[in-house]
C-alpha cells in the first residue's frame, strides 16, 4: 500500500480515539476525560506538522491522498483528501479548538462521561474531515455526519430547551443540505466522477459545459446549504436557540468551528466551481451579508442575555466573512478566510467566558452580574481582551479580519461602494454592544451579594483561556504568517474568478 | 400439442435456491410433527439452516463463484433466474432470517412458540423470491398467492387475541380485493398483446407504439391495474390504507419479517413487469407512457407517508407510515425505468435500496420487539425514555436504524437514496427527486423523535433482550453501517443486474 498522508493521520486520529471509548468497560470518568484531552491534543502537535510541511509555494493541494472507494460504470467516488491554502487554517483552527473545548469540559460535565466524550472525538473527526474532503460524495458524508454528535451534544447537555434547540438545529441544518445533495449527485453523474480538482479540470478544459442557467441553480443549491450553516440572514433562526441551549464545549465548536463549514463551503464550491453564476449573485449575498451584520449587532444589543448576545453578534461577525468572500478578489476572500480563524477563536473565548460565568451563578442574564472585575480581576482582565478583540481593536486579531475584509470589498469589482459603507458601520455597532456588555457584567458597584463570593479562574479554565489570549495577539500583530500560507491558492481562485468577470464584463 | 417438458428442460438447476426453500419448507411440515412442543428450537435451527443454505448458494451464484443450472431460464421460460433474481432472493433470504431470529425468543415468552410460524415465514419467502424471478404474468400471480397467504396468517398468529385477528383479517380482505385487480390487469395486458411471456409482451408492445395500434389503450388499463394489484402490496398511496392497522395488530417479529419480505416481493415483480415488459412501449426519446403515472404515485407516497408519520404516537404505527413513504422513494426509481435506456440502472437502484432496507427496517421492528411487554403492550412512544441509560446498546443500534431510515451517510439508507436520487436525475425526473429530498428533512424529525425519547427524557426504558434477539439487532445494525460505509458490497451486488430485452 501506498505511503499514507499526514492529513489522513490528522483526520482519523479523534476516529481513533474513539474506539476505546466505545468497548473499554472499565475506563473511569477521569480517565476519559484525559484520554480525550490527550487524543485532541495529539491530533493538534501532528496539525502543526501538517503546517510545517506546507508548501506555501503552491497554489494546489498538498499532502493528498486518494484512494478509491466505489466505482462504478457511471462515476467514481473517492477517498480523496488534502489540504491547500483555503483549507490549512480551518482545519488548525478546528484541531486548536479542540482540546480547548474539552478541557472546558472537564468540570461542568458530570453526566453520561463516556458518551459526552465519544461525541466530541467523532465531532472533530467530521469536522476535520469536511475541511480536507476533496470529493463531492467524501465532503457530503461528512457534512452530515457533523450534525449528530451536536444533535446530542445540545439534546443531552443542554438547558431546559435543549429538545427543541437541538431538533431545530438539525432539521435546518438538513433541510438545508438535501437540495445540495441533488446538486452534488447531478454534477457527478455529468461529470462521470466525484472528484473535486477532476471537476474543476473538465470545467477548464470545456469538457463539462453545464450552462448558464443550471449553473444558478446549482449555485444556489449549494449556496442554500452553505447559507443556513453560516448562518446568513435570513436562515440564521436556529442560531441563538442552539447556542443558548447548548453547553459551553457546544457553542465553542458551533461557533467556533461548525459556523466557518458554511462559509468555508462558499469558497471551495460555488466560488470555483460556478463562476459565472458567483459573480451574478455575488451583489445578492454582499446585500444579504451587510444586512446580517447590522442586523445582528442590532439584535445583539438588544440582548440581555449574555449567550444570545454573542449568538447574534456571530451573525454580524460571519456577515462580514461572506462579504469578503463575495468581493470576488483576493484580498477580500483572504480577509474572509482570517476572519473566519479569528471568529473562531474569538467567539470561541466568548462562550468560554460566559460558560464560566454560568458554572459560577447558574445565569447567563446581564443584570445578574455587575462589578465583577473586583470579585474576579483575573477573568475580568482576559475576558477584556477578547471582547476587544471580537470589536475589532487595532493589534488585535479581529482588526486584522476585518479590515482587510472592507478593503477587499472596497476594491471589489463587483459591489458597489455603499455596500463597503454599511459593512463599515457594523463594526461601530459591534463597539456599542460589545463594550455595553462589558459595562454591564464587569463594571460597575459588585451590588449583589452573591456576585460578591465569586472565586476567580482555577487552573483548567486558565489554561483553556491561555491558547486563545496568545493567538488573539499572535493573529493580530503578525498577520502577515498566515496570509503567506493562503496567498498562492486564494490568489489563483480569485485570478480565476477575475478572468471570468473581465469574460462577461467584456460581453 | 403439449410435449413433456425434458428434465434438462426445467432447468431446475438455475432455480435451486428457491427449490430447495419449497422442499425444506414441505418436508419441515412433516417433521414438525414429531417436535414436541417444548422443543421448537429444532424448527427454528433446521428453518435458519435451510435459509442459510439457499442465502449461500444464492451469494455464491451472485458472486460468480458457481453457476446453478445452465442459462437463465427455467420451467421452459416461466421463471428467470439471472441477476436480479440472485439479488432480490439474497435480500428475501436475509431478511427470513432476520424474521427468525428476532421472532425465535418472542415467540417463546409469549407462548406463542409454534412450529407453523417458521414454516409459513419459509413459504412466503419462497413467493417473494418467486416474485423477482417471474418470466411470465401468470408466475406473477401466483408468487404474489404464495407471499401472501401465509402472511395473513401470520398477521393473525396471535389469535384469539382481537387486534390481531382483525389485522389479519384487514389484511385478508384487502388483499385478495388487489390480487382481483392484478389478474385483471394480467389479463388485459394479455389481451393487449397476446402473450402473458414477458419476452412476448415486450415484443408486442414495441410493436403497438410502432403502429400506434388500439391496443395501446388495452395495455394502458391493464398496465394501471397491475400498479394497482402490485402498489397494493408495497404500500403504495393510494392502495396504503391497510398498512398501519395491519402493522399495528400484527405480531412484531411478523411485522419485521413482511414489512420487507412483501416489498422485496413487490418490488421484485414490478420491475419484472415494468421494467422488463412493459418498457417496450419506450418509442424512440420518449419514455414510457406509465412513467407519470409512476412518478406522480411515488411522490404523493413519499409526501403522505411522511407526513401522517409525524403524528403517530405507537412506534409500530409510525414505522408503518415510514415503510410507506420508503415505497415512495423506491418507486421514483421504478419511474425512472421508464425511461430510454436506464431500465438497468433504475432495476439496480431499486434492489440496491431494497438491499440496504433490509437490514434497516427489520432493525427497527426488532428493536420493537425488544421493548414489547408479553401482552404485545408498550409500543408507544412512551416506552422509549430510559432505553438509552438502561439498554445503551440497543438504544444505540436503535439510533443507527433510525439515522438509517432518515438517509443520513455512512449508514446503508444514505447509500439507497444516492442511487435513488441518481437515476432519478438521470431520468430527468427532477422533481421526483426534490420531493424526496424534502421529505426526507420532514422525516427526519419523526426519526429523530425517537432517538430523542431514548436520549433526552429520562423513563423506565423497558425492554427485554434475549440472545437470539440481540443477534439479530446486532447482526440488522452492524449490517447498516458496514453497507453504509463500504456500500461497494451494494454496488457491486447489483452490478450486474441487466433486464435482458435490449434495444
Amino acid at each position: 500500500m501506498e505511503d499514507i498522508s499526514l492529513v489522513t493521520v490528522v483526520l482519523m486520529l479523534p476516529l481513533v480515539g474513539v474506539i476505546p471509548l466505545l468497548f473499554v468497560r472499565s475506563l473511569t470518568d477521569q480517565t476519559i476525560r484525559w484520554l480525550s484531552l490527550t487524543v485532541s491534543l495529539v491530533t493538534f502537535g501532528l496539525s502543526l506538522l501538517l503546517l510545517r510541511n506546507f508548501d506555501q509555494g503552491v497554489a494546489g493541494l498538498q499532502m493528498a491522498q486518494r484512494w478509491e472507494w466505489i466505482s462504478t460504470d457511471g462515476f467514481k467516488i473517492s477517498y480523496y483528501v488534502g489540504v491547500d491554502g483555503i483549507s490549512i487554517w480551518l482545519v488548525l483552527l478546528t484541531t486548536f479548538i479542540m482540546p480547548i473545548a474539552i478541557l472546558a469540559s472537564f468540570e461542568p460535565v458530570k453526566q453520561r462521561v463516556r458518551l459526552y466524550y465519544l461525541f466530541l472525538l467523532l465531532m472533530e473527526w467530521a469536522m476535520i474531515g469536511v475541511f480536507v474532503a476533496q470529493d463531492l460524495f467524501l465532503f457530503y458524508v461528512f457534512w452530515e455526519v457533523t450534525l449528530i454528535p451536536m444533535y446530542f451534544l445540545i439534546g443531552i447537555w443542554g438547558s431546559e430547551d435543549r429538545i427543541y434547540a437541538a431538533i431545530k438545529f438539525f432539521l435546518y441544518t438538513m433541510a438545508g443540505s438535501l437540495l445540495m445533495l441533488l446538486a452534488i449527485l447531478w454534477l457527478g453523474v455529468q461529470a462521470g466522477t466525484f472528484a473535486l480538482p477532476d471537476i474543476f479540470a473538465q470545467i477548464n478544459s470545456g469538457e463539462l459545459n453545464i450552462g448558464m442557467n443550471t449553473e444558478r441553480w446549482l449555485f444556489l443549491a449549494f449556496a442554500i446549504a452553505f447559507a443556513v450553516k453560516v448562518p446568513m440572514w435570513p436562515l440564521h433562526s436556529w442560531l441563538p436557540d442552539a447556542h443558548v441551549q447548548a453547553p459551553t464545549a457546544g457553542s465553542v465548536i458551533l461557533a467556533g468551528i461548525m459556523l466557518k463549514m458554511g462559509t468555508y463551503g462558499f469558497v471551495r464550491f460555488n466560488l470555483p466551481l460556478f463562476p459565472e453564476a458567483s459573480e451574478y449573485f455575488a451583489p445578492l449575498f454582499a446585500i444579504l451579508a451587510v444586512i446580517g451584520i447590522i442586523y445582528g449587532a442590532w439584535v445583539s444589543y438588544g440582548q440581555d442575555n449574555i449567550k444570545k448576545l454573542i449568538a447574534y453578534s456571530s451573525i454580524s461577525h460571519l456577515g462580514f466573512v461572506m462579504l469578503g468572500i463575495f468581493a470576488l478578489n483576493t484580498t477580500g476572500i483572504q480577509g474572509g478566510i482570517l476572519q473566519m480563524v479569528n471568529h473562531g477563536i474569538s467567539t470561541g473565548g466568548l462562550f468560554l467566558m460566559v460558560g464560566m460565568l454560568y458554572e459560577r451563578r447558574h445565569t447567563r442574564m446581564m443584570n445578574a452580574f455587575g462589578g465583577i472585575w473586583r470579585a474576579m480581576p483575573l477573568f475580568s482582565g482576559l475576558s477584556l481582551i477578547i471582547i476587544l478583540s471580537s470589536m475589532g481593536l487595532p493589534g488585535l486579531n479581529g482588526f486584522v479580519g476585518e479590515f482587510t475584509i472592507l478593503l477587499g470589498s472596497a476594491g471589489s469589482e463587483v459591489l458597489s461602494m455603499w455596500i463597503t459603507a454599511f459593512a463599515a458601520l457594523g463594526i461601530i455597532l459591534a463597539a456599542i454592544y460589545m463594550l455595553y456588555m462589558f459595562n454591564t457584567v464587569f463594571m460597575g458597584e459588585l451590588d449583589k451579594e452573591e456576585n460578591k463570593r465569586l472565586s476567580d479562574l482555577g487552573w483548567q479554565e486558565i489554561w483553556s483561556l491561555i491558547p486563545i489570549i496568545v493567538m488573539v495577539f499572535a493573529i493580530g500583530l503578525q498577520a502577515g504568517y498566515f496570509f503567506d500560507y493562503m496567498d498562492s491558492s486564494v490568489r489563483e481562485l480569485a485570478e480565476y474568478l477575475g478572468d471570468t468577470i473581465t469574460a462577461s464584463a467584456g460581453r | 400439442m403439449f410435449g413433456l417438458p425434458s428434465l434438462s428442460d426445467l432447468n431446475i438447476g438455475a432455480t435451486l435456491p428457491v427449490t430447495l426453500l419449497v422442499f425444506g419448507a414441505c418436508v419441515l411440515l412433516v417433521v414438525d410433527l414429531f417436535v414436541p412442543r417444548d422443543r421448537k428450537r429444532v424448527t427454528a435451527l433446521l428453518t435458519c439452516a435451510g435459509i442459510g443454505l439457499s442465502l449461500l448458494l444464492s451469494l455464491l451464484s451472485l458472486g460468480g463463484v458457481i453457476e446453478l443450472g445452465n442459462g437463465d431460464d427455467a420451467f421452459t421460460g416461466m421463471f428467470r433466474a439471472d441477476a436480479l433474481t440472485e439479488a432480490i432472493n439474497v435480500a428475501t433470504l436475509m431478511v427470513a432470517l432476520l424474521g427468525v431470529l428476532v421472532a425465535y425468543d418472542y415467540l417463546e415468552r409469549t407462548g406463542m412458540q409454534r412450529g407453523e410460524y417458521y414454516i409459513l415465514l419459509l413459504f412466503s419467502a419462497a413467493g417473494a423470491m418467486l416474485m423477482g424471478a417471474a418470466n411470465n404474468l401468470v408466475i406473477v400471480f401466483i408468487a404474489l398467492e404464495l407471499l401472501s397467504i401465509p402472511l395473513y396468517i401470520l398477521s393473525g398468529f396471535r389469535r384469539p387475541e382481537a387486534a390481531s385477528e382483525e389485522s389479519a383479517m384487514k389484511y385478508f380482505l384487502l388483499g385478495a380485493f388487489s390480487s382481483g385487480f392484478l389478474i385483471y390487469g394480467i389479463a388485459l395486458i394479455y389481451g393487449a398483446t397476446g402473450t402473458l411471456d414477458l419476452q412476448g409482451v415486450w415484443d408486442a408492445a414495441r410493436s403497438i407504439e410502432a403502429d400506434a395500434s388500439t391496443a395501446r389503450f388495452l395495455g394502458m388499463i391493464g398496465a394501471g391495474l397491475v400498479l394497482v394489484g402490485l402498489g397494493f402490496k408495497v404500500a403504495a398511496v393510494p392502495f396504503h390504507m391497510w398498512t398501519p392497522d395491519v402493522y399495528q395488530g400484527a405480531p412484531t417479529p411478523v411485522v419485521a419479517y413482511m414489512s420487507v419480505a412483501a416489498k422485496v416481493g413487490g418490488f421484485g415483480a414490478l420491475v419484472r413487469v415494468f421494467g422488463m415488459g412493459l418498457t417496450g412501449f419506450i418509442e424512440g426519446d420518449v419514455p414510457a407512457f406509465w412513467q407519470d403515472t409512476v412518478w406522480i404515485i411515488a411522490v404523493l407516497t413519499m409526501i403522505l407517508g411522511n407526513v401522517v408519520a409525524i403524528v403517530q404516537g405507537n412506534l409500530k404505527r409510525l414505522l408503518a407510515y415510514s415503510t410507506i413513504a420508503h415505497a415512495g422513494y423506491i418507486l421514483i426509481a421504478v419511474a425512472a425505468a421508464a425511461s430510454p435506456g436506464l431500465a438497468d440502472e433504475a432495476t439496480q437502484s431499486v434492489v440496491i435500496y431494497l438491499l440496504a432496507y433490509v437490514f434497516t427496517n427489520a432493525g427497527a421492528f426488532a428493536v420493537i420487539t425488544a421493548i414489547e411487554r408479553n401482552d404485545g403492550s408498550n409500543t408507544d412512544m412512551d416506552a422509549l425514555p430510559g432505553l438509552a441509560a438502561r439498554h445503551p446498546w440497543l438504544a444505540a443500534a436503535m439510533t443507527v436504524f433510525m439515522l438509517s431510515l432518515t438517509g443520513i451517510p455512512l449508514t446503508a439508507g444514505f447509500i439507497g437514496k444516492w442511487y435513488v436520487f441518481k437515476v432519478a436525475l438521470q431520468a430527468d425526473l427532477i422533481a421526483a427527486a426534490i420531493v424526496g429530498v424534502l421529505t426526507s428533512a420532514i422525516s427526519a424529525y419523526y426519526y429523530l423523535r425517537v432517538v430523542w425519547k431514548m436520549y433526552f427524557e429520562e423513563g423506565p426504558g423497558e425492554a427485554t433482550v434475549q440472545p437470539t434477539l440481540a443477534w439479530g439487532i446486532g447482526a440488522a445494525a452492524i449490517g447498516t453501517l458496514v453497507l453504509g460505509v463500504v456500500p461497494y458490497i451494494l454496488s457491486a451486488m447489483a452490478r450486474s443486474i441487466t433486464l435482458a430485452f435490449g434495444g
